[in-house]
């Protein structure tokens, strides 16, 4: 095993200090390490967006950095995004939309219709389904998620 | 899926960068690792060292001077692919740049990595072909410069050597009258490039073509440049682009189970007609 390497991320507003392997993914860390395990695993091959989360604001999959590559960022994973036991707008309208079944794939869809709303806040269709085409969902379909996703485009809600 | 253990390192600086290559000589860099971590995870490579270059702030970003679009190799897909510079200057790059991956893929993926990498089904590779891009590469010995048409040698396959890293990627900036696009059909799963057609075309003041570059990925091992020579003095038609797409030809065209090397030819020959003539298109309006 190779020398840990100490580690500070700064995850939903909380600072962390680990030490970790250089090989560990950040989803591991994250779920693992610090115990959020709504960040998902899906694929661990870069395709389903599962494991979507918000790297210093920017949509990445944590299955494809190393924990040592978030070192001293900001992470926003799903259990970050409800402000006081409200759901973020995104989250309501995929409730109120059906913009999800079995759930796995929604933590990453949210997070990615986050940092899509703050560059596109009024999208289109094309925009949308261009915003989320790395996160798959294999049972609702993507109809309803796009009808959430304007809908939470329509609550004047980006962030 | 884990990878094989590996001992990290990040650096700073190129010189840092260089040092610790000849430190490590079996070392791997690695810059967005959204092509090395797929394969480091999947055992296709097992480097004792990672070399992490990710940080190098000196080798992103975009710069215009003298004619030229200089793009640090540290450039992530989006930021090439939203730069008003390379838009105005490089259609065709930011074009390429856009289709990569998805947005995830898009925010790490670096243009460098990519290039270094050398996947057939990427994206920018054929646009840099195309656009008479020249890549930047260091080592402690200097620097060089290859042309993007030289640097891909095979499959995966490139012109770096061992102790040199590619710091930086130029390119001529379109002139008056200029046009270029990239078209590419994706494999409906994995969103790579079936083919890719990246063109490039400029018209006289009579609109008819002066000059014209057509280069295709995904076809074969590396970027496939057309022969369009028959088409200077032209106009840029459907049938006139046709017939000189008509001899276009792949050595080794890449085959699989979604593609044959027929069906590829025939997307190339499609895709380049489209591309050439929506490049004179915007020629013409340029």
């Amino acid at each position: 095993m190779s020398q840990p390497i100490a580690i500070s991320v700064n995850v939903n507003g909380r600072r962390y200090e680990r030490a970790v392997e250089p090989r560990t993914l950040l989803v591991h860390f994250l779920r693992d390490a610090l115990g959020l395990t709504g960040t998902h695993v899906g694929c661990e091959t870069s395709l389903c967006g599962a494991c979507t989360v918000l790297v210093d604001g920017a949509v990445a999959k944590s299955c494809t950095l190393l924990a040592v590559q978030a070192d001293g960022r900001s992470v926003t994973t799903i259990e970050g995004v409800a402000r006081n036991g409200e759901l973020h707008p995104v989250q309501e309208q995929l409730w109120h939309h059906h913009g999800l079944q079995c759930g796995y794939c929604t933590s990453g869809m949210v997070l990615a219709t986050i940092a899509l709303l703050e560059r596109e806040p009024r999208p289109t269709d094309a925009q949308i389904r261009d915003g989320l085409k790395g996160n798959l969902c294999r049972c609702t379909g993507y109809a309803a998620v796009v009808q959430a996703v304007h809908a939470a485009a329509g609550a004047g809600e980006g962030s | 899926m884990y990878p094989a253990a590996f001992d990290y390192l990040r650096v700073a600086s190129v010189a840092e960068a260089l040092a610790a290559l000849e430190a490590h000589p079996d070392g791997q860099l690695l810059a967005g690792g959204h092509s090395l971590l797929p394969a480091l995870k999947l055992r296709l490579a097992q480097p004792a060292t990672l070399i992490d270059i990710g940080r190098i702030s000196e080798l992103a970003g975009v710069e215009r001077r003298d004619g030229r679009l200089r793009i640090g190799a540290l450039t992530s897909h989006d930021r090439v692919a939203r730069c008003a510079e390379v838009a105005a200057g490089a259609r065709v790059l930011a074009e390429a740049c856009a289709k990569v991956g998805d947005p995830a893929v898009r925010n790490w993926g670096t243009l460098g990595g990519n290039l270094a990498h050398a996947d057939p089904a990427s994206d920018p590779p054929a646009a840099l072909v195309a656009a008479g891009a020249e890549l930047e590469l260091t080592s402690t010995a200097g620097v060089r410069r290859v042309a993007a048409g030289a640097f891909f040698s095979d499959l995966f396959l490139t012109q770096l050597a061992a102790g040199e890293i590619i710091t930086a990627v130029e390119l001529p900036v379109a002139g008056a009258r200029s046009g270029s696009a990239y078209l590419k059909h994706p494999h409906p799963a994995s969103g790579y490039a079936v083919c890719g057609a990246a063109a490039l075309v400029t018209v006289d003041a009579d609109g008819r073509c002066s000059a014209a570059r057509l280069a295709v990925g995904g076809a074969g091992p590396v970027p496939m440049l057309a022969d369009l020579g028959a088409l200077s003095g032209a106009r840029l038609e459907a049938a006139a682009v046709d017939a000189v797409l008509a001899d276009f030809s792949v050595d080794e065209p890449l085959e699989d189970p979604y593609a044959s090397g027929a069906y590829r030819l025939r997307l190339a020959r499609v895709l380049g007609r489209r591309a050439l003539l929506l490049a004179a298109q915007r020629a013409a309006a340029a």
